[in-house]
């Protein structure tokens, strides 16, 4: 005869319902499922996408652009004149890449990259954007206060620095060239594109350290 | 110190947090960057999108998180699908009870599909 054990069917139920993904996570799956039926996008380029942007960019990519633009005058002249073109050239073209605009920081001239609609960021050179970068807070706050979000990142500009506030869309993103640090005229590109820190690229950070 | 309403969290503790705490959440900003890729939507659709769902989403201290934003970001993903690619609500939420029910009666090991 067939037994029936309530709390044997609970535990059962309980264990299905742990592997059982979140909403959202189902409401994601729902639709990739429904996009890839429509051949809108392919399941394999999402993967890549995700490997790709998750993991292996980062921002090494806009590290060695900055490196390079330190230590070739012509490829910064071509990369101030057409940033998508002088990314492009050095192999780093993307998604987002195409509308790219590079803006240098100088002895008087801070720039600081924010997105206030939403969170437009040039992540195929810079990878993912920050959580900060992409909070009310920060998109609000850096287009009114920019010195005082600037402080709260531990730079803190002389009153005789101008702060330039450049707002992202869909079609023109930023990034910023920092300035090279001193005591660095012998390094090789490499070695300097390991100075060059994501939040310098955004704004949220100026003087790079040697050495730290 | 700055004490007005946008002072919401301290925006320096969130640098070093992962981009992601979920698959999912990468999962819909790729899903995004696609179909801007294909052609199937303009990059502004999904940026209009994205800033109108983050308005209604962002809107104090303790909603203006990582987790909030790609709840944000997924509410838009489905609303540029329903305006721009003719993907109806119905359609979302069936596809959803399908994986919901293969997840439910598919053994555990076994590899979960439709």
């Amino acid at each position: 005869m067939a037994s029936f054990d309530q709390k044997k069917i609970t535990e059962i139920h309980q264990h299905l319902h742990s592997h059982l993904p979140s909403d959202s996570a189902l409401r994601v799956k729902a639709l990739e499922t429904i996009l890839v039926e429509k051949g809108m996008v392919k399941s394999e380029s999402i993967d890549r996408w995700v490997e790709v942007y998750a993991d292996d960019i980062g921002p090494k990519r806009g590290a060695h652009v900055v490196a390079r633009a330190w230590t070739d005058p012509a490829f910064k002249e071509r990369l101030l004149a057409d940033a998508a073109s002088a990314v492009d050239e050095m192999g780093y073209k993307g998604p987002a890449s195409g509308h790219l605009k590079a803006v240098e920081n100088t002895d008087d001239t801070h720039n600081v990259v924010v997105c206030t609609l939403c969170s437009c960021y040039p992540f195929a050179i810079l990878g993912m954007a920050p959580n900060w970068y992409k909070t009310a807070a920060y998109r609000a706050r850096v287009v009114r206060e920019p010195r005082a979000v600037l402080e709260e990142f531990g730079v803190k500009l002389a009153e005789d620095v101008g702060v330039h506030v450049w707002d992202s869309t869909a079609e023109l993103r930023y990034i910023v060239i920092p300035q090279r640090p001193q005591g660095t005229e012998n390094m090789s590109v490499e070695e300097l594109a390991a100075l060059v820190t994501r939040n310098s690229m955004i704004g949220t950070d100026r003087d790079l350290k040697v050495g730290a | 110190m700055h004490q007005n309403n946008d002072t919401l969290i301290p925006l320096q503790r969130l640098d070093d947090q992962p981009s992601f705490d979920e698959a999912w959440q990468a999962q819909v900003l790729a899903i995004a960057q696609n179909l801007v890729d294909e052609g199937a939507i303009k990059a502004s659709d999904w940026s209009n999108a994205l800033g109108v769902a983050l308005r209604k989403h962002q809107v104090d201290a303790d909603t203006d998180t990582p987790e909030v934003y790609y709840k944000a970001a997924l509410e838009a993903l489905e609303t540029v699908l329903q305006d721009k690619c003719d993907v109806p609500q119905g359609l979302m939420d069936e596809r959803k009870a399908d994986w919901t029910y293969a997840y439910e009666t598919t053994p555990h090991g076994e590899p979960v599909e439709l």
